[in-house]
């Protein structure tokens, strides 16, 4: 019971300094015109990804209504309002990873993972994603893990790159 | 302004610079059709059906030009009906459609739509493009009711929301074909700081936007036998309830619209003119007690504000709690007389209040959030039981099938229905204040307040925050703390006037009484008004209202005989014990944003 | 240090190559995003180490640059003074390197670049027509210096013609600019002199300079290259725009995907700004300039001028009406400048070489080189520079070694979702904005994807408009409804259920949508539509008409046969057909019953003998 409680509170004391470490950075903007799309880059950084309540402070914070800052948000790809996964896999579907065979990728990946584009394994390891030209078109197709570019990728290759990221 | 020369269709015109070519056109009755460009409100490009062919220099532009947004230069040459143009227009068009349910024969704003008036106009005659569609579920409040699969995306409401009333609410979210139009996070509106004003309603183009319909509950209870239906209609609603009907803005359609009302089978038809008259009795007591306390060394809480707005109430609760101790007490007008018709009224018909059923008609969409408060109810019967806005009652009237533009005059029932011209000028930005300031003045001094006919300079003016100040000399011994005492008061409307003046007071600007309307120009103005934006039509109503103020004998609300009579036989005087218990209310702070998620 | 003036500038130059000069080898370890992803690191580590280890620091220099142009083969190496270049360079062939070329002088061929047009090795950079038939202005630093040393860019002429340009007066600067015929390399081609001209004439103290590093055309990656290689040119280049027209703010508008390319760029503004070369009073002209990089936030349309600056000012990223246009009011209501990446890559060699010389490059009125990136089916994939002019046979075949696996080519798509394909019967058109232009097709910021026969028209159309479609903002009319009716409609005929008035009315909306869209990425929306009908309506056709897709791409329309000579009758296909379609005797061949098929491709996946084809 008493390690539940220290569970929560330790969560609550990361949120805490979280927004905290979100405020800092909201500060550092302000004498900045425009910067809501760059506060909200470092609150994504910062939270992982931008709930409501995030948003909702970037609104108090820097003079918008929250409805304004979730329009913005919702425009840009980037953003996300779901908890991010460990390992985010993303499918270049560039016009040279389209033309290399990506979308085989894309099918090949839903069936070893069991989930389709845009969601979520059952144990939050890995979420598939569709992105459009990381500008590795040389390597064409390609298949970003997290940070890590994987180059001419195969169908046959995935569930090794898959590997890789299981152990950790 | 400097003059260029443009050609139009290969004739010339001379045109101010700076103008769109939209504007030139209109200005010389040349017909451009346009979906998301509102005057003063949106010029926003979006919609692409006001496109032209544009020459300048003698060089022709390499793509059809939006005229809502491209301003005039001399030698311009616009060609606006060309088969390019049109069949550009058209297909436009017909890809708005191609997203658009065709439901039109069961859709509320079916022949008052501006989609179907373009389609008609454009000559659309079969449908084309059909693919995907917004596939949205229709969001039913207590106030609004929000079918976003009907949204054209005109951005209209945005800007109202944004620009205007600067709420922002009210957003594009998300991109491309999934664009929505909605609050945060697809948060349901009445989960959020909407202060409910309904100025997006009154400029949706479409069926998207509309009040949450009230006409079948109101139907129902006029046919149900054992209900005594009573009506009560607000000063705003009688300059505007003839533009349905074809009638000019502004038209005095008073007595009309006592006739209809009554051929619509109410038992009775009151004017809310008489809760306006017994809220100066109320409020303005209210300020001399405060004025007192404040100026005899007592506690009291200066600037008083007014609170008959319930779009203000709301937008004051979310935005400015810590000024919630500002606002008068006292119940909006019809809630008053709401009060009164389930208390005095009832005891006097001698019906048990529950079987009273009370209709208010209402410029305002603010009002059936108002009324579903729970605190507006008298020992668990509510004040009033349902609001219908201006647009709702005149459906009403066409549904029932009654010529209004040919119905003779008919008066409202007393007691309910004497009023002075002081209650009329509620309906205008500044008329609660000046109203206030008749009785006022004149219960202090004992002298008629001395300004031109009565009206406070510039407190009517269309701008957006004015101010005045009134000074007390010579006054009667029993309001000697008064003497010498300026009254510093300052009046506005629409919500970014009501945030700047928040503010002044927030920084400790000297004011003693303020009024704010929710919509900009007031009541006229408000959400649940006919539709069309033009200053001109705003300006008709609010001639119609001074006209129907000067027009009355009585013109100062203390002098309202009904009035005193209500006091006399049941309230006792203004702010007793009595009052206080059934004509005024509280406030609820809600915090920066209501959005529970 | 703080550079004050051309003197310092010359005195940190010669210290550097002075420097320099003791070394007897130099390892170039390519670092460009291609390499990155080829683990470019671990070989740089390990060289370093291993030249530690063989105590030749003294003797041995190790820089890690930026892209050298040939990304399908990272890590790649590069050996001076000899000028041999090594690819697939793993830690392991980099150990061999440097014991047997570095210490002994001894070329390890079948390490060398392998030329597929010539099937041989070619040890020397200088003799591989990818690089020898390349001119290289905007990259003639890029892959040839560590990004990162403010002090390697200086040694090799950088900022030279700032300080020159800080001695003449903003028209003169304007004129030479003018005069060289440069015109912006985003895509449209205005010529940048006159853009210049009216952002220095238009009225106002505060205005701004912006670059548009927003490079979203599905596969391009020069941009990327440009500013990760050579970020110093860039803030050079700036600059001098920023002089020229009076603007001491400048903006980097960088999309997000290029993390890498912003890391380096703020890191070389940080050191521009100790030096000096950032801030107030630059070089001792009195001028002061900084810029600022936003980063995007995946939203194609940033591209365009007038959403890039909603998007920098943070709002949602939707165009504006233009006019009025940025030069009269810009990003946050100032007069604003917007250029391309590449376009500010040329400006400090016109100003130090001249608008002459730059104007001997190129045809007509296309002036100086272009940067393409070369992908897709083609051998050589990556990034080079060539004149404009050069024909597009020449760039594809010579300089990108053809199509891979010897197959046939079909077309170029040359300009993104914007653009349009050029067939076998125009590869021998200069590549210049006026004859792209004139084939339906545009210069575009210089994505250049090779297709072979593999590949279905019909299917890139819909691919490009799925892509248009996706990153449609949705302000205006023609493009949030019209690209998704003509998405439909593509849909419907890669699944084998378009009519020919299909056709017809993805002509009709095209023609609309160009003429009304709101803003560039609308106007050019349907171009790879337009062009591929133009080009290959028989494609349309055959996917209309026969139901069948000539590249066996579409695979609602492919068709499974069994080839009776390798079927043994192993019954593992009827077995696993899940409509029971396939019938046939045991140890003998089978047959499919077309009727009933469903394409699912199980009885393909299930063979053991390659029996089953697609067709």
């Amino acid at each position: 019971m008493s390690d539940v409680v220290k569970n929560l509170t330790a969560e609550e004391v990361e949120k805490q300094a979280n927004f905290e470490k979100l405020a800092n950075v909201i500060d550092l903007y302000s004498g900045k015109e425009g910067c809501l799309i760059q506060v909200l880059h470092a609150a994504q950084e910062i939270f992982g990804y931008l709930p409501y309540e995030v948003q909702k402070f970037v609104a108090d914070n820097m003079g918008f209504s929250v409805s304004y800052v979730s329009s913005v948000s919702s425009f840009y790809s980037f953003f996300s309002t779901t908890p991010k996964t460990k390992h985010d896999v993303k499918v270049c579907l560039g016009t040279a990873c389209y033309v290399r065979g990506g979308s085989a990728l894309i099918e090949k990946l839903q069936e070893l993972l069991g989930i389709g584009v845009g969601e979520a394994t059952a144990d939050n390891l890995f979420s598939i994603h569709v992105t459009r030209c990381v500008g590795a078109c040389g390597l064409a197709p390609v298949v970003v893990v997290d940070d890590d570019v994987h180059k001419q990728v195969k169908p046959g290759d995935l569930a090794g790159i898959l590997d890789q990221y299981r152990g950790e | 302004m400097s003059k260029v020369n443009i050609t139009i269709n290969g004739k010339p015109y001379e045109a101010e610079a700076g103008k769109t070519i939209l504007e030139v056109a209109r200005e010389n009755n040349i017909y451009i059709p346009t979906l998301c460009y509102l005057e003063g409100v949106n010029q926003y490009g979006g919609c692409r059906l006001c496109m032209v062919e544009v020459e300048t220099n003698g060089r022709p532009m390499r793509n059809l030009q939006a005229a809502c947004m491209i301003k005039i230069s001399d030698g311009m040459s616009i060609k606006t009906n060309t088969e390019r143009v049109r069949k550009a227009r058209k297909v436009n068009l017909e890809l708005l459609l191609s997203c658009h349910p065709k439901d039109c024969l069961s859709c509320p704003r079916s022949l008052d739509c501006e989609l179907q008036t373009l389609s008609r106009r454009l000559n659309v005659t079969e449908p084309r493009f059909e693919g995907e569609m917004k596939d949205l579920p229709v969001e039913i409040s207590t106030v609004m009711t929000r079918d976003m699969s009907k949204c054209v995306n005109c951005r209209r409401c945005v800007a109202m929301c944004n620009k205007i009333q600067k709420i922002g609410v009210l957003n594009a979210q998300k991109r491309g074909f999934k664009t929505v139009i909605q609050p945060s996070f697809g948060m349901n509106i009445a989960d959020t700081d909407c202060t409910n004003c309904g100025q997006c309603i009154s400029v949706c183009p479409v069926g998207a936007l509309r009040e949450t319909d009230a006409i079948d509950p109101v139907v129902k209870a006029i046919e149900d036998p054992n209900k005594y239906t009573i009506v009560q209609v607000a000063p705003a609603v009688r300059v505007a309830i003839g533009e349905p009907f074809g009638m000019p803005s502004g038209s005095v359609a008073t007595g009309k619209m006592v006739t209809a009302l009554k051929a619509l089978n109410f038992d009775e038809v009151f004017d809310v003119n008489f809760g306006a008259d017994l809220t100066i009795m109320e409020e303005g007591t209210e300020f001399l007690q405060r004025a007192k306390a404040a100026l005899t060394g007592g506690e009291a809480v200066l600037p008083m504000m007014t609170s008959c707005s319930p779009g203000w109430i709301k937008f004051i609760e979310h935005r400015y709690p810590e000024l919630l101790p500002n606002l008068s007490s006292c119940k909006s007008p019809h809630m008053m007389q709401g009060a009164l018709v389930k208390t005095y009224y009832a005891e006097k018909l001698g019906k048990d209040p529950k079987d009273i059923y009370l209709v208010s008609v209402m410029p305002c969409t603010a009002k059936k959030f108002e009324i579903a408060r729970p605190e507006m109810n008298e020992n668990g019967v509510p004040d009033v039981d349902a609001v219908l806005t201006t647009r709702e009652l005149a459906n009403m009237i066409k549904q029932a099938g009654i010529d209004f533009v040919n119905l003779p005059d008919s008066e409202f029932d007393p007691p309910m229905g004497i009023s002075t011209g002081a209650a009329d000028i509620f309906g205008v930005t500044g008329g609660v204040m000046e109203a206030a300031l008749r009785t006022v003045y004149e219960l202090v001094t004992g002298r008629e307040l001395p300004c031109e006919n009565l009206h406070v300079a510039p407190l009517g003016d269309s701008t957006q925050i004015k101010t005045a100040s009134l000074t007390f000399e010579n006054v009667l011994p029993e309001y000697k703390f008064l003497e010498g005492f300026t009254a510093n008061v300052a009046v506005t409307s629409g919500f970014d006037g009501a945030a700047q003046v928040m503010e002044m007071v927030k920084a400790g600007k000297a004011f003693h009484f303020i009024e704010v309307m929710g919509c900009p120009g007031g009541c006229i103005v408000g959400g649940g008004q006919p539709r069309g934006v033009k200053a001109e039509k705003w300006a008709a109503r609010k001639a119609g209202i001074y006209a129907i103020d000067e027009g009355k004998q009585l013109r100062k609300s203390h002098e309202n005989p009904a009035i005193k009579a209500i006091y006399e036989e049941y309230l006792g005087q203004p702010c007793g014990h009595k009052s206080h218990e059934i004509l005024h209310t509280h406030y609820t702070a809600r915090g920066k944003y209501n959005e529970l998620i | 240090m703080i550079i004050k003036n051309v003197q310092d500038l010359k005195l940190v130059a010669d210290r550097y190559n002075a420097e320099f000069g003791k070394y007897e080898h130099t390892v170039y370890v390519c670092g460009g995003g291609g390499c990155i992803s080829s683990k470019c690191q671990a070989t740089k580590d390990f060289v370093e180490s291993y030249i530690k280890e063989l105590g030749l620091t003294d003797k041995v220099n190790v820089v890690f640059t930026g892209c050298m142009g040939t990304c399908a083969m990272g890590p790649v190496v590069l050996i001076e003074p000899e000028r041999i270049y090594y690819v697939h360079v793993t830690p392991e062939r980099a150990k061999d390197i440097i014991d047997r070329q570095v210490v002994k002088g001894e070329v390890i061929e079948e390490y060398t670049f392998f030329d597929a047009n010539l099937q041989k090795h070619i040890p020397c950079i200088d003799d591989i027509p990818f690089f020898a038939e390349q001119v290289q202005i905007v990259l003639n630093k890029c892959g040839k210096i560590p990004f990162d040393s403010i002090e390697a860019y200086i040694a090799k002429g950088g900022f030279t013609a700032e300080a020159k340009a800080f001695g003449m007066t903003q028209e003169q600067i304007v004129d030479e600019v003018t005069k060289s015929g440069l015109r912006g390399r985003g895509g449209a081609g205005f010529p940048t002199g006159i853009k210049w001209s009216a952002g220095m004439k238009a009225p106002g103290e505060n205005k701004c300079i912006v670059c548009n590093a927003d490079e979203g055309d599905p596969g391009a990656f020069m941009d990327r290259s440009a500013i990760e290689g050579d970020p110093f040119c860039l803030i050079e280049g700036m600059t001098i725009g920023g002089y020229a027209i009076g603007a001491h703010n400048g903006y980097v508008y960088c999309r997000a995907e290029y993390p890498v390319a912003v890391e380096r760029f703020n890191k070389a503004a940080e050191i521009a700004r100790e030096w000096g070369l950032l801030g107030k009073n630059i070089l001792g002209s009195g001028f002061d300039f900084d810029i600022e990089l936003r980063i995007g936030a995946g939203a194609f349309v940033c591209g365009e001028e007038t959403a890039l600056m909603s998007s920098i000012e943070g709002q949602r990223g939707e165009p504006r009406q233009k006019p009025p246009f940025p030069f009269e009011s810009g990003l946050f209501g100032y007069p604003t400048i917007i250029n391309n990446v590449e376009t500010y890559y040329n400006i400090a060699e016109i100003i130090n070489k001249g608008a002459d010389w730059f104007a001997s490059y190129g045809v007509g009125r296309s002036k100086g080189t272009k940067v393409f990136a070369l992908a897709g089916d083609v051998i050589n994939t990556g990034i080079v520079e060539v004149p404009m002019g050069m024909p597009l046979r020449k760039l594809i075949f010579e300089i990108g070694g053809g199509i891979v696996d010897g197959k046939k080519f079909k077309a170029a798509q040359i300009g993104g979702p914007s653009g349009g394909c050029i067939t076998e019967k125009n590869l021998d058109t200069s590549v210049d904005y006026e004859s792209l232009t004139s084939l339906g097709a545009i210069m575009g910021s210089g994505g250049l994807i090779v297709m072979s026969e593999d590949t279905c028209m019909v299917d890139t159309a819909r691919f490009f408009m799925q892509f248009i479609q996706d990153e449609s903002c949705g302000k205006c009319t023609p493009c949030r409804i019209g690209t998704k009716r003509m998405l439909e409609i593509l849909e419907r005929i890669v699944a084998g259920n378009g009519t020919l008035e299909d056709l017809d009315t993805l002509e009709e909306l095209s023609h609309v949508i160009k003429d009304t869209a709101m803003c560039g990425l609308g106007q050019t929306a349907p171009n790879p539509v337009l062009s591929t009908i133009s080009n290959f309506r028989d494609e349309y056709e055959a996917h209309i008409v026969d139901k069948s897709c000539p590249a066996h791409v579409c695979s609602a329309l492919a068709k499974y046969y069994i080839d009776p000579e390798k079927c043994r009758g192993c019954t593992l296909c009827a077995r696993n057909c899940p409509v029971q379609c396939i019938s046939g005797k045991v140890k003998e061949p089978h047959v499919i019953d077309q009727s009933k098929c469903i394409k699912c491709g199980a009885c393909q996946a299930n063979c053991k003998f390659g029996a089953v084809i697609k067709k």
